[in-house]
């Protein structure tokens, strides 16, 4: 167990610059998700941490131990593959015991733990196989082996469920989960998959073209995006976006498609005027007598909901999540509840909060 | 899994076969016929009169101590040229592979020696070996070691051996480098995250992973070590002084066109067949039953 922290992380390739500058503390046995587009530089954040790039600029402190200059060897951190990069010439004893053999552990305590790691993972019948003998699944579970009987202060996935299919995914973030709850090892995951950044992070970091874009818990990311990026990526079907002007002394929103919404919980600082863009997800919707007028183009039933895409009266996109079977008709009247409106600077795609009181 | 063409016409698949058989059975089958029939026959000096003498040309080689000396002269040569050009080439390959700027040029460069003839291979080594006007040569007797590989037997096979393995590490650093490179660098990085050192990585990480390649490459060194090499000890040492550089491979050429002894000749040329067909086997019997990752 450790803590970890990075300070101003820049890394560039030649000439193009995939990290700007990213902090980040993360606290004793937090796990700590990193998510984001392909290309935003979250597995190159990551290598930074396992010494396996070394960044252009900034430090990485383990336990407050200054350890950018290190070899990863130097570093005691474990780190599972999305391939998971076991060794295929070895059984998955040997795959597991390898760390420890090369770090001159006795081999009574090699085997005590490799013993303690399969039992754990339930690998103790494969013990004797090669990985080309193993199911995605089980080749899963050897990386995660030969992570856990280290015992490193950090554990480092890189995208490591991204191989399985569907099923075997949710089961494998389930068990992940338990694992590193239960060993309390302070843990860095990248993900694309934001319902993975979701369900296994303490916290999340969002990333977007090299910055960090938000960090923070999940529920706060998707109750409180930083932005209208990390607003779009959390969350599917992903939140609407209406176009608008800041209007009654900032107390309300003028939509572009018509009506006028007043903030409920209070009023926003800028400029009468101020072109803003407002967030709505769609499950917020709601069917009414009276609000936007929607004319749906496309239905998707998902069995315990639908959702509805359609155009507003003025070209904008909307999408409506609905409980249960989808409504048969064509077009929709949809109310707007104030309380769960977003609201973001147009120009900026920065969320501006209400003025303090 | 085989996937089975099957042709509409009888006669097309043997048209299409045609060429590379009669190539084969020319150059190859014929040959080899009449060098097993050559095996069981004397002649005399002139070539007028021919006899049948079963496997006395057998028994009477493998009898000769001279054949034996040949026989030892090719294991020490086989070996060492095998050695040295299996280790050049896995050292170049490991050099080459890593990322570095001009990788390209240097690759192609340490690729040229393969496509050298043997011949101009060879006139090379002598501008440096030759003990009067070689570069290394000359220094060598300047440093009072007294070098010269036209009279020392040791000395000419160092020099054979060196000149024939030159021109082979070009050939093992090709294979050894497509070897590297399919072997995924995140292996290597969990062998690092693991706490392994760049030595021990390669030992117990690349070194095992590329034992396919090294298999093929040590039966193709020796087969190239054993027959490939005549041009190279004809150019430099013509398997002198006193037959030091004598491998199975020139002896069976001195017997048959210098002696003019075909029928020991091609008992000999019997002999490396068998040995090559040996080879071949193992190699093809173990590249089969080898486990791929």
């Amino acid at each position: 167990m450790a803590t970890l922290s990075l300070a101003g992380i820049e890394k560039s390739f030649g000439a193009t610059r995939v990290l700007h500058g990213v902090d980040l503390d993360v606290a004793e046995g937090e796990m700590i998700v990193i998510v984001g587009a392909s290309g935003c530089g979250k597995s190159t954040l990551l290598r930074i941490v396992a010494g396996l790039e070394s960044p252009s600029a900034g430090r990485v402190r383990i336990d407050q131990r200054d350890v950018t200059a290190l070899e990863p060897a130097e570093r005691d951190i474990a780190m599972v593959f999305q391939n998971y990069a076991l060794y295929p010439h070895m059984s998955v004893r040997e795959n597991m015991a390898y760390g420890l053999k090369i770090r001159g552990f006795a081999r009574a305590e090699i085997e005590r733990r490799v013993a303690e790691a399969a039992a754990l993972l339930e690998l103790a019948p494969l013990l004797d196989r090669r990985p080309r003998q193993l199911s995605g699944g089980q080749r899963q579970r050897v990386a995660m082996g030969r992570a856990i009987v280290r015992e490193p202060k950090l554990f480092l996935f890189d995208e490591p469920l991204s191989n399985l299919d569907a099923k075997l995914r949710v089961q494998m973030r389930a068990e992940l989960r338990r694992l590193q709850r239960r060993l309390g090892v302070t843990s860095l995951f990248v993900t694309h998959d934001q319902v993975e950044a979701m369900t296994l992070g303490d916290r999340l970091l969002v990333m977007h073209q090299g910055h960090a874009a938000q960090l923070a818990t999940p529920m706060d990311i998707f109750e409180r995006p930083a932005d209208t990026y990390v607003a779009s990526f959390i969350g599917s079907p992903a939140m609407n976006f209406l176009a608008g002007r800041l209007t009654a002394g900032g107390a309300a929103v003028a939509l572009a498609a018509g009506p006028v919404l007043r903030f409920a919980d209070g009023p926003r600082p800028g400029a009468e005027g101020m072109p803003l863009t407002l967030g709505i997800r769609p499950e917020h919707l709601v069917p009414a007598a009276e609000g936007l007028a929607l004319a749906l183009d496309l239905v998707e039933p998902l069995g315990s909901e639908s959702v509805l895409h359609g155009r507003l009266a003025n070209g904008e996109a909307l999408a409506v999540r609905l409980p249960g079977r989808p409504p048969a008709v064509d077009r929709l009247t949809l109310a707007l509840p104030p309380a769960t409106l977003q609201v973001f600077v147009a120009e900026t795609g920065r969320r501006l909060d209400p003025s303090p009181a | 899994m085989e996937r089975k063409t099957v042709f509409p016409q009888r006669l097309l698949p043997y048209l299409l076969l045609a060429p590379q058989l009669l190539i084969t059975a020319v150059f190859f089958f014929w040959p080899a016929a009449q060098a097993v029939w050559f095996s069981f026959l004397r002649q005399d000096a002139f070539g007028i009169r021919t006899s049948f003498v079963g496997l006395e040309n057998f028994t009477e080689l493998l009898a000769d101590p001279t054949y034996h000396e040949a026989l030892r002269n090719t294991a020490v040569f086989a070996t060492a040229v095998s050695l040295l050009s299996l280790g050049l080439g896995l050292l170049f390959a490991v050099l080459a592979d890593r990322r570095i700027r001009g990788a390209g040029l240097y690759r192609t460069l340490l690729i040229w020696p393969y496509a050298v003839a043997p011949a101009v291979a060879a006139v090379l080594w002598i501008f440096l070996f030759h003990p009067q006007v070689g570069l290394i040569g000359r220094w060598l007797n300047g440093v009072g070691l007294g070098w010269d590989y036209k009279l020392n037997g040791g000395q000419a096979m160092l020099v054979v051996i060196l000149a024939a393995a030159w021109k082979q590490v070009a050939y093992n650093m090709i294979f050894f480098l497509a070897g590297l490179q399919s072997i995924p660098p995140s292996v290597l990085e969990a062998a690092a995250i693991d706490g392994a050192r760049p030595w021990q990585r390669f030992w117990t990480i690349t070194f095992p992973l590329l034992s396919p390649t090294t298999f093929f490459l040590i039966v193709v060194n020796l087969v190239y070590a054993c027959f490939d090499t005549f041009g190279v000890i004809d150019a430099l040492t013509k398997g002198g002084p006193a037959k030091a550089t004598e491998t199975l491979i020139y002896r069976a050429y001195v017997d048959g066109r210098v002696n003019l002894d075909l029928g020991m000749s091609s008992a000999q040329s019997v002999v490396l067949m068998v040995v090559v067909i040996l080879l071949t086997m193992v190699q093809f019997r173990y590249v089969e039953r080898r486990v791929h990752y």
